[in-house]
């Protein structure tokens, strides 16, 4: 029980350096650095040249589609974790189980391919 | 480290895990500022050139220079940023970088914490990197920086899939998630090491890190001839730096976790030459598995876009979990 907690202090110790170090390190950098904001600096970077609309310019709909692939199969290795853990305890029927489950996801895969998804045409 | 675990949590105990980990954060910050030296160098040398040789002695102090010049520059943040969210962005670009750090072994009794879901918190923690892109490059409000933060985010989750997947093979051999464990279980003779008998895993965890990483030949999002730097475009001194240290510690998380799961970890390649300290066996892994990430970039130009896709889902993907049934079927014929 002990060395149960112990391993989760120390993960949060190193989540709590990881956030001191860029406090640190920029608090220190406010001090160190000059601050000389004129209205040209603070412009938005185009190439040198005036920004034209908005930043937030309509992007592809595809980023979306990838997305949403992505949140089936993480959910997928979600359940293929504990699975592989147990697998050498377990029987030949989990085998035949996970063959399902991915076999069902893997139609969707190949819908996506058919549907040309995967296919990347522009920016 | 290991006895102290097993003692109840005291204040003396928790300073002490705290000046381990300061320890391990100053270890990594030079491994970073060398990692970046090295690869210009080698990089350098690979090219017929010399690489730098101004800055101390063999140009050694490079780096150091070049991280005191973000630290005394001017941060700008443009008018039209969302200021809130293009301070976090780095920070939170940086956090889980470090923090996957804390599972990972050295040795058999150099470890941080021996935690029993240490790879499946790897690869959770690993995921919000991405998330920090994205914010950069929205916050940005720079056309170039969205593009490149929605590459970047599409590209890491797409090559995401294929990296946690490809480890499941070795998750199933060693029967465990606990990266010590998995270590300690390969054996004294190099071909024990799960590299050999999960082969398809290993290449499909290499090429899948290697994009991960967004290095070269997969270094989409910072493609300068075409997105100018990508999510980082608008970021300037030491914010900018950050990104940049991320980049770099997970060179060094991807490399030590390579070196765990598939190369033996601290283990001897041949039995008979165990008298050698595991630490230096670590050491000579992981300068390996960095070293081909520079000569990866030396060497590869980068693919295009619609290549990277392509590869990511029709390619690595089903070959991923294809490994998985064919270790699974191995374990059931063999070693049951």
């Amino acid at each position: 029980m002990e060395s149960y907690v112990n391993n989760y202090v120390i993960v949060a110790i190193f989540i709590l350096l990881g956030i001191l170090l860029p406090v640190v390190a920029l608090t220190a950098g406010r001090l160190l650095r000059p601050h000389k904001p004129t209205d040209e600096k603070k412009t938005t970077y185009e190439s040198g040249n005036e920004p034209v609309g908005e930043g937030h310019v309509r992007f592809n709909v595809r980023y979306y589609v990838y997305a949403l692939m992505f949140v089936v199969f993480d959910v997928e290795t979600v359940f293929l974790y504990p699975w592989a853990v147990a697998y050498k305890q377990l029987g030949l029927f989990v085998l035949v189980e996970m063959a399902i489950f991915v076999a069902l996801l893997l139609i969707g895969l190949l819908y996506a391919w058919r549907k040309k998804v995967l296919k990347w045409d522009s920016i | 480290m290991g006895d102290r675990l097993n003692e109840s949590l005291s204040w003396g105990n928790a300073l002490i895990f705290t000046l381990w980990g300061v320890v391990l954060l100053i270890l990594v910050l030079g491994f970073v500022t060398y990692a970046i030296y090295f690869e210009r160098k080698v990089i350098g040398w690979m090219q017929h050139r010399i690489g730098p040789n101004r800055v101390g002695p063999l140009g050694l102090l490079q780096t150091v220079a070049d991280i005191l010049k973000l630290l005394i520059k001017e941060d700008t943040i443009p008018r039209k940023a969302d200021r809130v969210l293009f301070i976090l962005a780095p920070a939170l670009a940086y956090v889980p970088a470090f923090g996957v750090l804390a599972v990972i072994p050295y040795t058999q009794n150099l470890y941080f914490a021996d935690i029993n879901v240490g790879l499946l918190y790897y690869v959770a923690l690993s995921g919000i990197t991405t998330i920090a892109i994205v914010l950069g490059g929205w916050a940005s409000n720079n056309k170039y920086a969205l593009l490149g933060g929605m590459r970047s985010a599409a590209q890491m989750i797409s090559y995401e899939v294929p990296l946690v997947i490809s480890v499941v093979g070795v998750i199933m051999v060693s029967g465990t998630m606990n990266l010590r464990s998995i270590g300690e279980q390969q054996g004294d003779w190099f071909w024990q090491w799960n590299f050999l008998p999960q082969i398809i895993g290993f290449v499909v965890f290499i090429i899948a890190a290697v994009s991960e990483l967004n290095r070269t030949p997969f270094d989409l999002p910072e493609a300068e001839s075409e997105l100018v730097a990508g999510y980082h475009v608008e970021y300037s001194g030491f914010r900018f730096a950050f990104f940049m240290l991320t980049e770099y510690v997970y060179v060094y998380a991807i490399a030590a976790l390579t070196t765990v799961l598939f190369l033996g970890g601290w283990q001897a390649p041949l039995a008979f030459l165990d008298f050698v300290p595991g630490i230096i066996w670590f050491l000579l892994k992981f300068a390996s598995v960095v070293f081909f990430l520079i000569w990866l970039r030396a060497t590869m130009p980068r693919i295009r876009v619609d290549q990277l896709m392509g590869l990511g889902w029709k390619v690595l993907l089903p070959l991923s979990l294809a490994n998985v049934f064919i270790t699974a079927v191995y374990l059931e014929l063999f070693v049951k």
